[in-house]
């Protein structure tokens, strides 16, 4: 089993989301996490999957994947080449007495406190997931009241976009489909 | 007489001035209130609607139609129970890969998501076996779902679209649009093959010594049988054709080594076990083929082509994968094979007299019963010698599908219509009258079980009603048969809830004769052939025949479940005499 991340070209239309996490639950895939939102095309919508199966499975789910008529383009973004982020913000129990402490490890972590009150502080951060799990145990000392994390996001270095390569659709005439040669 | 675009009407008529546009004469449903507003321009259309029972039998209706023409099937059905009671038709379909466009009313987009009175999210429930679908809720959408859903429906490998329509875009005024063209980012079929794959199998074939052609129900949506005819003779390997693919390539001719899988014959099932190459042809190595995936064919490389590329390397590792349509795959492989083999041409004459004596030694066969009761078998037999190979024979699921996949040697492809995938009891007698609506000028023989049978006979009231002459022979056992085999060899014959004692109650004949059939019974195996011949005789209405057989025959061969294909039993306890043979 290795984990690999997907970028999922999709129509941004009802039910898209359904239909994916469908087609994971009912072929018994394992989604590590899943991340949708609007791309620069309106009618365009962007998942990051991050899938852990075996290496001859992954292309089994790309190929289910691509018989979703909503899904117009799949891609596996590998590590290297792409930079690939969550969103990390976790409330901790911290008095202000502590603040500098907290500021200083937060620093080093470029994150950022975004809340305190004189109970607890919250911080915001983002980054790879390995740079996530390293912050939260660094501020897991001080003791982790609550946290909330995004699914990973997933963008390839360099120029190129996944929708140059993939936004032809055909326009196809509406004849009546299929003449059989019925008893041939 | 087509409608111009731009013409003002509701959504209803442009629903049904939209199926028009597709090249719908035929749809099967019931009406109710969410799809209400449709029903009245249908009630002018050019379109035969045909008033079904129940919505499962229009669905099934749909699929039987689609199956013997080759064109989608169309079914129709109001909101709530109306569409859940199609999701076992498109469930088959989807198995199947059967092309079908099933319509359903849903509540107003107002109520949508309220537990409205007849409300069922039918577009969530059908997500996992439509090939797609829609909810419509702006009337402007209609026409362009409609084309979209066609040509889903019958391009590429072949499956259900569910449209469905909330009421009040049925009921609002809109301008029919028919688009010219379908624009869909993400669907692009891939029809035609790689030349680099059809080299490579080429080339991989004309090195092997024990190949075989693995055909499955693809051949026959491509409608590529004379090609695989002439495939097949080039090469001069056996063939196997799976349950889906019965008539693809006849049962007659030489190479034909029959069905292979669970209930397959010896010859077909050890032809794969044997072999060094499978020529797999719109196949998809199902678990009732391979047997225990692990010891299938485990000498073989595998030529896998496929129009759905999800297929290639699902269960098996594919050497040579091959995505295209089937027709298109064939036609380029012959001359590429003519070239192979004008190089290198194996010699096959070891192998094939090896899967010929098996098939000589192991023919299938069956006992007739010592206690002077009808063999199901011998009537299955009798009904293809009788009605001619030019019928079309439609089979429930269980014993008697098994038997009619295995005692009737199609010819030709379209002629055996059955649930293979999903393996859905009640699909005969809809399927059948579908295939008549389909066919009207062929024989339909609807083989079913008793069982079968009771699930889904209230068609043919439609059938007697719609001038549907379709013929029923139940192959009455009294028994839920194949789950009654299966208790007999591994629950040790303890039968619990399989006798239907459908011998006494229903009388089938008297049902029969209250639906406007004809209803016929047979006790005796010298009256099999007579009232075959008085059922054909019977043109102008709905025959039912209630054959009362043996109870306690059983199908072989068999693979059990699970097990490998090398554990094949010819009868119960007794494998093939392997020691004989030279494999």
């Amino acid at each position: 089993m290795s984990t690999h991340t997907l970028a999922v070209l999709v129509e941004n239309s009802p039910g898209v989301l359904a239909r994916v996490a469908g087609l994971f639950s009912r072929r018994a895939y394992n989604i590590d996490s899943l991340a949708v939102g609007p791309t620069e095309n309106p009618n365009i919508s962007r998942m990051t999957i991050v899938i852990n199966v075996e290496n001859h499975a992954l292309e089994q789910v790309i190929r289910q994947l691509d018989k979703l008529i909503n899904v117009i383009h799949i891609a596996e973004v590998k590590p290297l080449e792409s930079i690939q982020s969550e969103l990390l913000l976790v409330k901790i129990s911290a008095t202000n007495s502590l603040k500098a402490e907290v500021e200083r490890v937060v620093d080093s972590f470029g994150a950022k406190i975004v809340d305190w009150d004189d109970q607890s502080m919250t911080i915001e951060a983002t980054g790879d997931p390995e740079k996530i799990a390293n912050l939260l145990t660094a501020v897991g000392t001080f003791g982790i009241r609550e946290l909330v994390q995004s699914g990973l996001v997933a963008l390839e270095r360099g120029s190129s976009a996944l929708s140059d390569r993939t936004l032809s659709a055909q326009s196809i005439p509406t004849a009546d489909g299929g003449q059989a040669d019925y008893q041939n | 007489m087509s409608t111009p675009n731009g013409t003002a009407m509701n959504g209803a008529t442009s629903l049904v001035k939209s199926l028009e546009a597709a090249g719908v004469d035929v749809m099967f449903g019931i009406p109710g209130g969410a799809i209400l507003p449709a029903y009245d321009p249908i009630f002018d259309s050019t379109i035969r609607h045909i008033l079904v029972r129940h919505e499962q039998g229009a669905g099934h209706a749909a699929t039987g139609y689609a199956q013997v023409t080759g064109r989608a099937g169309v079914c129709i059905a109001t909101s709530g129970p109306g569409a859940t009671n199609l999701v076992t038709p498109l469930a088959d379909a989807a198995m199947d890969s059967v092309p079908l466009v099933a319509i359903t009313g849903q509540v107003p987009s107002a109520a949508i998501g309220t537990d409205a009175f007849q409300e069922a999210d039918i577009r969530g429930i059908t997500m996992p076996f439509t090939k797609h679908n829609y909810l419509i809720t702006n009337p402007d959408d209609i026409p362009r779902a409609i084309a979209e859903a066609f040509h889903i429906a019958n391009t590429g490998r072949p499956g259900p679209v569910l449209v469905d329509i909330a009421k009040d875009a049925l009921q609002r005024a809109t301008t029919f649009n028919w688009p010219s063209t379908v624009s869909l980012a993400g669907y692009h079929p891939h029809l035609e093959p790689d030349s680099q794959s059809i080299s490579d199998a080429a080339a991989l074939i004309a090195q092997s010594h024990r190949p075989v052609f693995y055909v499955g129900g693809g051949v026959i949506k491509a409608n590529a049988s004379r090609e695989l005819m002439q495939l097949a003779e080039l090469l001069g390997a056996p063939v196997v054709t799976t349950l889906m693919a019965l008539g693809s390539f006849p049962a007659s001719h030489p190479l034909h080594m029959g069905m292979p899988g669970m209930h397959g014959t010896v010859s077909a099932v050890t032809a794969l076990q044997k072999s060094d190459l499978l020529i797999t042809l719109g196949a998809r190595f199902d678990d009732r083929v391979t047997g225990k995936l692990s010891s299938f064919a485990v000498n073989a490389k595998v030529i896998h082509a496929d129009i759905d590329p999800a297929e290639i390397g699902k269960n098996r590792f594919a050497d040579v994968p091959i995505v295209g349509d089937l027709k298109a795959t064939i036609t380029a492989l012959i001359p590429a094979l003519r070239s192979a083999l004008s190089k290198n041409q194996p010699d096959l004459s070891t192998w094939l007299r090896q899967v010929n004596h098996l098939k000589s030694t192991y023919p299938l066969g069956f006992d007739i019963p010592t206690d002077g009761t009808i063999s199901p078998q011998y009537v299955i037999q009798q009904l293809g010698k009788i009605s001619g190979l030019d019928s079309i024979f439609v089979a429930g699921v269980g014993q008697h599908q098994m038997w009619a996949s295995q005692f009737i040697p199609y010819e030709k492809p379209r002629t055996w219509l059955n649930s293979g995938g999903l393996g859905t009891m009640g699909y005969s007698v809809p399927a059948a009258m579908g295939a008549k609506v389909g066919a009207p000028d062929t024989t339909v023989w609807s083989i079913d079980g008793d069982g079968c049978f009771q699930m889904t006979n209230q068609e043919l009231v439609t059938c007697a009603l719609n001038n549907i002459p379709i013929k029923v022979a139940i192959i009455n056992n009294e028994s839920l048969g194949m789950v009654r085999q299966w208790q007999t060899l591994f629950y040790e014959g303890r039968y619990s809830n399989t006798s239907l004692e459908s011998k006494r109650i229903p009388d089938f004949p008297k049902l029969a004769d209250a639906m406007g059939c004809v209803g016929l019974s047979c006790d005796r195996p010298e009256d099999v052939d007579s009232i075959i011949e008085k059922a054909m005789s019977i043109n102008d209405q709905p025959v039912v025949v209630d054959f009362r057989v043996h109870r306690d025959a059983m199908v072989w061969p068999m693979v059990a479940a699970g097990t490998s294909n090398d554990e094949i039993m010819i009868a119960r306890e007794m494998a093939p005499d392997w020691d004989s043979q030279e494999l």
